[in-house]
């Protein structure tokens, strides 16, 4: 157990890993979006109420719960990195903010598409996404204060702090953030509630939401191989990479 | 160890008096972006009752962020930074004991100087106690969630859009309860359970985050 | 005062600077009674080191014990013992160095004789203006005051001649060789010949960086 531990720690090995696994994640990844894509647009029946407006849920929840998982990835990895000063834990936490910054975004255009018919506006103070807009203004954050700091290592455990910062703060803005909106429209319907969702409409659902979830291993796999490139880029191992992968290329 | 808090703590309050001008310029700020309100929204005093609340807690979250581009980065220029890291009493410790100097010159004058601006947004002279009430519970939170920040960019000299970046999502939660709770009071509802949530919000960032602050000063320094 | 105890050592320490590497297998300690004088050519990492073995900086590899405890896990007990003054001053400039003085010295919780110090560091004439309205060698003075009314045993100084004048040197040379002769520590980073007793002294000059 220790053994393969330390040897996970060694960034070369690390990085080779990082390659193995990048395939086998990305390939299912695309294989299940198709299925879920196929279930969800052409197999699952149109809502009653929302018509076939409503399959953007395929798209949105599937970002959402990425958006947060990405987020708190980031904040263990890089508490393991402050604690045990592991400096690959770092690299995780470092690639895993374009990612999630990318989920919730898209999570975020996602809702705003789906008020369109739903409210006929393209923003409401709704609040889940108002604190996917707050979590998106804490990934920017996050990027800007590593992008702000020169050194590597101190890039890595000043935004480790603020990622540790920020995941004890999201349950705290998410509660403020749902009681502020229940003072302004008490009773009103959520509008990205799912409610009590049918087994045909909720399958393609549950795939998309697995193939997100490996469609974000790979990203975070090929984000691990540029960070440790990018960190060992003296380091004889990568010399030696760059020649016998880089002239056959 | 209370000795060196106290000793941190009339060090950071002498150096602000004797820098009275740093000093006042976070309350100038206040009292102007509270101005700016009904000059942009109208004189309908109406809409003035409305967003006061808000505008006043607004206008206190900037100004304790524009007091906090200092509150480490002279330290960590003339070096005193570094001697706090070197003590031998807990840094953790020594930092909340500026932190709190900084509530005192700053936090504490937007506390008093509020009743001004509640009657200047037109609000009853009876929503003063909760306005009042609202800002000493909440802009503790905002000074201890601000020194993280501060830490974390002290090292940084065009730090400060970046330190707004950082924080304001971070003060939502106090925003979002000191905000409503102040507009209950102005309305004479009961302002009890924000009062609560903002009250626990400032222990909690008062457990927490001075340990944060700790860390990132370290990560500066380094 | 059992002061023969008194150890800084390490071992195996590499000093990065972003992605260059500055020095690497550096090991050595300073023990009671002993000088240090690091030198070497700028940007060679002597500040580096010098903050590193203090627990300012993190080394990138090696270890750091003081008293035979790494000194991240024995941090109060070194800090206790030492006194570090880096190229700032550490002074406020908003307050005279009779304040800047006596804060140190509460955070310290010790009691020195402040006046015997600024007579000998010739700062009695300027004691309570503020040090910002001071010259750079009469804040390095009040900087150095407070190492030398520290008590402690370790001092940690880098380039500490910077700024002041040759009877300013001589007088440091004679307070660093008492320091010494009473079982004290001494680690500093300097360009000029440092003062000190060449017996009590080790001089490690460390190499340039091949780019």
């Amino acid at each position: 157990m220790w053994n393969w531990f330390y040897k996970l720690a060694s960034p070369p090995h690390f990085y080779r890993t990082a390659t193995v696994l990048e395939p086998w994640l990305f390939w299912p990844a695309l294989v299940l979006l198709a299925i879920g894509l196929y279930g969800g647009l052409v197999m699952a029946p149109a809502d009653y109420v929302q018509g076939d407006g409503y399959r953007i849920i395929y798209v949105h929840v599937p970002s959402s719960y990425l958006s947060m998982f990405t987020y708190v990835t980031m904040a263990v990895t890089s508490a393991i990195g402050l604690i045990w000063r592991m400096k690959l834990a770092f690299c995780v936490a470092a690639a895993c903010a374009p990612i999630g910054a990318a989920f919730t975004f898209m999570s975020l255009t996602t809702g705003a598409i789906w008020g369109q018919p739903m409210w006929g506006t393209w923003w409401v103070w709704d609040p889940r996404l108002t604190s996917q807009l707050i979590l998106f203004f804490l990934y920017l954050g996050y990027m800007f204060l590593r992008q702000a700091l020169a050194e590597t290592r101190q890039a890595d455990r000043a935004s480790g702090v603020l990622a540790v910062v920020g995941v004890v703060n999201i349950p705290i803005i998410h509660f403020s953030v749902e009681w502020w909106n229940s003072l302004h429209q008490p009773a009103s319907l959520s509008k990205l509630e799912t409610p009590a969702i049918a087994g045909d409409m909720l399958w393609p659902l549950l795939v998309m939401i697995l193939a997100y979830q490996l469609l974000m291993l790979a990203l975070l796999m090929t984000g691990i191989r540029a960070q440790v490139l990018e960190r060992e880029k003296n380091a004889r191992w990568v010399g030696e990479l760059l020649d016998t992968t880089g002239h056959e290329a | 160890m209370i000795r060196a808090f106290f000793m941190v703590m009339r060090r950071e309050l002498t150096v602000a008096v004797r820098r009275w001008s740093d000093l006042v310029m976070p309350l100038v700020f206040f009292i102007i972006v509270c101005t700016l309100f009904p000059l942009a929204v109208g004189q309908d005093i109406e809409i003035l009752n409305d967003i006061g609340p808000g505008a006043i807690w607004v206008a206190a979250l900037l100004a304790t962020l524009l007091s906090l581009n200092t509150l480490f980065r002279d330290d960590f220029e003339d070096g005193s930074l570094e001697q706090l890291v070197l003590d031998k009493e807990p840094l953790t410790f020594l930092l909340l004991a500026k932190t709190v100097a900084h509530w005192l010159v700053t936090g504490l004058p937007l506390v008093v100087l509020s009743p001004v601006l509640v009657l200047a947004f037109g609000m009853p002279v009876t929503a003063i106690p909760g306005v009042v009430l609202t800002l000493l519970a909440g802009t503790p939170a905002l000074s201890l969630l601000g020194s993280v920040g501060a830490a974390l960019t002290a090292g940084l000299r065009q730090a400060s859009g970046l330190l707004a970046l950082l924080l304001l999502p971070l003060t939502i939660p106090v925003l979002i309860f000191g905000a409503r709770a102040a507009d209950m009071a102005a309305s004479g509802e009961s302002i009890v359970g924000p009062l609560y949530m903002l009250g626990g919000i400032s222990m909690l960032a008062l457990t927490l985050t001075p340990f944060a602050t700790a860390a990132a000063v370290r990560v500066s320094l380094d | 005062m059992d002061t023969a105890s008194y150890r800084l050592e390490w071992r195996e320490l590499a000093l990065w600077r972003g992605d260059r590497c500055l020095q690497s297998g550096l090991n050595g300690q300073l023990e009671a009674g002993q000088a240090l004088t690091v030198r070497g050519p700028n940007g060679c990492g002597k500040t580096t080191l010098i903050r590193t073995l203090c627990g300012l900086s993190q080394p990138e590899t090696g270890e750091i014990l003081w008293q035979g405890i790494a000194i991240h896990r024995n941090r109060p007990d070194l800090h206790a013992n030492l006194a570090y003054a880096g190229h700032s001053n550490g002074l406020k400039g908003d307050l005279s160095t009779r304040e800047n003085l006596r804060f140190a010295a509460v955070l310290r919780g010790r009691h020195t004789n402040q006046n015997e110090l600024l007579h000998g560091l010739r700062l009695t004439d300027c004691a309570d203006l503020p040090t910002r309205n001071l010259s750079a060698g009469q804040r390095r003075r009040a900087a150095l005051a407070r190492v030398l009314g520290s008590g402690a045993q370790l001092w940690i100084l880098d380039e500490p001649f910077t700024n002041l004048d040759a009877a300013g040197i001589e007088w440091l040379g004679i307070r660093f060789n008492h320091h010494l002769s009473l079982g004290g520590l001494l680690l500093m980073a300097a360009h000029q010949a440092s003062q000190v007793d060449p017996d009590r002294e080790t001089v490690l000059d460390l190499p340039g960086i091949n780019a």
